[in-house]
């Protein structure tokens, strides 16, 4: 065979027959196809000096690489797969990130590597195959991922390092861009999946569970200072947090199930301009805190079963200019606890069984509840103050109980969501007690037929006979 | 004694108030649970109701019979029967015609329809609240010789366990809500046999984790095997101690 470099047309030519042949039969990978040969050998020849009858060549030889690149429209001659598996000659993925070079593939087979803090500081796409284990063995972080354009996928990832002065994660992402982390089950570790300064990076159908243990145990997601982050399709138990976010922003949070994690479902602080949207939480420690964020949106969610005491479906502290549309509460304990928040748009929401459907703290003005449906709360709304600077309109109350005159589906007389019991519980929280008892009836009774005695603090001018779909 | 009771049996069954009373319960159960997708909420509704019409039938019906048959019991005294043979007679005749009608008028429903922990609590404290109204319009009636005086003062017992004692409670609350009243609160409770029955059933609903720090103590309390014995066991005082005044005073009395 000619040499490249030395017959450059016949080179080119030869390159571009070998490219077709090369689509023909793509299949045969494991042995080095002709091509890649060649990059081979361009490589020696590289590194070899010289001799005087080939420097005529040589301009030409070092630009051959990057006119072939152009030809082919892609790096695969260049790219190899290192292929990782027990009692091999390649027996650990550091062993195989320390030999690869940026654009590789890693494949590891199936068994169980020890990988204690294993560095992947390079482009590569690594992929377990029937998901292999990643055991760091309690020592410290399984893998730490700092170059750009990673793909990790398909492994299980156990046993993280946890520590009260450092954040232990299974998998950490720190100041990279465009990282994908799919497909893997975190097991057992101190926090799941940490991304720490990073953007445009995604994650996706991973399953993390965490130790369930009160006093170790971090978050399963946790984003600090990020940026266009999409996680999608993630279940989450077990941990500290399911999701947590600190300085995170423009992300999108999709179809993600977080459930009995010890304190939220999702927790999310300073956080601006991110959406979430089809998640469920349920049963979390203390359901689903937001704090210090504006330019949320929420919706679609499903917010179930976070019931104790104190436990929140969605907490909203210092919230603005948000929105929360569309989700469903169904038996939490008090399903939207609002704290110092303004500005917000509850509309098209269901709340069933729960506890309290809504409290408003009367620091709160200018949010919108409109169009929602309450149906079979304990309490619809409660608020501790007296003022009321919040705006509800076209809800749905399954309490009330007036009527419609002009049959246009809008209720002649205002409905008021806090009831004169509630207000009394507010008082006194110890009255509970004589929730559902014949008193308490009496007391709806009267304040059915004397309404000067009802809060006025809360009104509904223009409540829905039927239900909002 | 069990003759006595056997023969009142069968003679409430033949006046019929009390298959009214069944078919009443029955009715109001099933278009609850009917009506109601949602059983948990259905439960919360007929223990609404139940607390209400259970005991003011029980303590109408039974102080009612008692004075209907007085002549009876008169004879009975003129007989070689002991006082004590012919008061428990009746009680046990009374008891278990009321209940038999609570137990057809709630459990069945229930259990058709709603069949869970709940559903079983609510049958039990119905039954012990029931009895302990009977209980309750025996000592109004031996306190009394007079029908009217005695219906009219098991109507105040009545009135007095479901509304006034919880107006009293929450009275108290308001001028003592500086104070911790948990504990008290548990005392309180005890002291009704309708709020102990009410709490019961609400601890294994949605009140426990509404009510907060006082819920805490309730379900901790009340939630125990050691609360349930000892609110069972307050129940059972709530039937034996009325019943027990009522046979001293029946005893020494004049008739």
């Amino acid at each position: 065979m000619p040499l490249p470099g030395s017959l450059p047309l016949g080179g080119l030519g030869w390159a571009k027959q070998e490219h077709r042949h090369k689509n023909q039969d793509n299949e045969h990978k494991p042995t080095p196809s002709p091509l890649e040969r060649v990059g081979e050998r361009l490589r020696q020849s590289a590194e070899t000096t010289p001799s005087p009858k080939e420097r005529a060549g040589e301009r030409l030889m070092k630009k051959l690489p990057i006119l072939l690149l152009c030809m082919l429209f892609t790096k695969e001659p260049f790219a190899k797969t290192w292929v990782v598996a027990p009692n091999t000659a390649l027996s650990n993925l550091r062993q195989a990130v320390k030999l690869a070079h940026n654009g590789d593939s890693i494949l590891v087979k199936k068994g169980t590597y020890s990988s204690v803090n294993t560095i992947i500081d390079k482009s590569l796409v690594i992929t377990g195959e029937n998901f292999p284990v990643l055991d760091a063995r309690f020592a410290d972080e399984a893998v730490t991922i700092l170059a750009n354009q990673v793909t990790f996928r398909g492994f299980i990832v156990k046993n993280s390092k946890t520590g009260s002065m450092r954040d232990y994660a299974a998998i950490r992402l720190f100041n990279v861009r465009h990282v994908t982390i799919s497909h893997n089950r975190l097991v057992n570790n101190f926090f799941g999946i940490y991304l720490a300064n990073s953007k445009n990076c995604t994650v996706t159908n991973n399953d993390i569970i965490g130790t369930n243990n009160r006093q170790n145990s971090g978050n399963g997601i946790h984003l600090w200072q990020c940026d266009s982050i999409l996680i999608r399709d993630n279940r989450v138990s077990e941990h500290r947090d399911g999701i947590y976010f600190e300085f995170a922003r423009h992300s999108l949070i999709e179809h993600n199930y977080s459930e009995k994690n010890l304190r939220y479902g999702l927790h999310f602080m300073f956080s601006d301009n991110d959406i979430y949207r089809h998640n469920t939480f349920k049963n979390n420690g203390s359901g689903v805190a937001v704090m210090y964020t504006k330019h949320i949106t929420m919706f679609n969610n499903l917010f179930i079963e976070n019931w104790g005491s104190s436990v929140y479906g969605l907490l909203l502290k210092d919230i603005s200019d948000s929105r929360i549309m569309n989700n469903r509460f169904v038996g939490n304990t008090t399903a939207v606890y609002m704290e110092g928040s303004d500005r917000i748009v509850v509309t098209g929401n269901n709340f069933i069984r729960n506890g309290w459907a809504i409290r408003v703290l009367a620091n709160c003005n200018g949010n919108r509840f409109m169009k929602n449906n309450f149906m079979a709360n304990s309490f619809d709304v409660t608020t501790n103050g007296s003022i009321n600077l919040n705006h509800f309109a076209d809800n749905y109350w399954d309490k009330y109980e007036g009527y419609d005159l002009n049959k246009d589906g809008i209720g002649d007389i205002p409905y008021h969501p806090v009831s004169l019991y509630a207000q009394v519980i507010e008082q006194i929280p110890q009255s509970v007690m004589l929730m559902r008892s014949f008193i308490v009836n009496l007391l709806d009774k009267v304040e059915r037929s004397i309404p000067s005695v009802t809060p006025e603090s809360v009104k509904d001018e223009k409540p829905r006979m039927k239900p909002n779909y | 004694m069990l003759k006595i009771a056997k023969y009142i049996i069968l003679d409430i069954i033949r006046s019929k108030v009390l298959i009214a009373y069944t078919v009443l319960l029955s009715i109001i159960c099933l278009s609850i649970l009917m009506a109601d997708a949602d059983v948990t909420k259905g439960l919360v509704s007929i223990t609404t109701v139940v607390m209400i019409i259970v005991p003011l039938v029980s303590i109408v019906y039974a102080t009612t019979y008692y004075f209907n048959t007085y002549e009876f019991t008169e004879l009975l005294v003129s007989q070689p029967v002991s006082r004590t043979d012919i008061l428990a007679g009746k009680f046990i005749g009374i008891g278990t015609a009321i209940l038999a009608a609570f137990v057809i008028g709630v459990g069945f429903p229930v259990v058709l329809f709603a069949f869970s922990v709940t559903g079983l609590m609510l049958m039990v404290t119905g039954s012990l609240l029931t009895l302990s109204f009977i209980s309750l319009a025996f000592l109004a009636s031996t306190v009394t010789r007079d029908k009217a005086k005695g219906i009219g003062l098991s109507l105040m017992i009545w009135f007095y366990c479901s509304i006034i004692f919880d107006g009293i409670v929450l009275l108290f609350l308001f001028s003592f809500s500086d104070y911790p009243l948990e504990k008290a609160l548990i005392v309180l409770t005890a002291l009704n046999p309708i709020d102990l029955a009410r709490i019961l059933i609400l601890l294994q609903l949605d009140i426990s984790a509404l009510m907060g720090y006082t819920g805490a103590l309730y379900q901790s309390f009340f939630g125990s095997g050691y609360g349930m014995v000892f609110s069972l066991l307050m129940q059972l005082i709530w039937i034996i101690v009325p019943l027990w005044l009522a046979l001293r005073i029946f005893k020494r009395k004049d008739l």
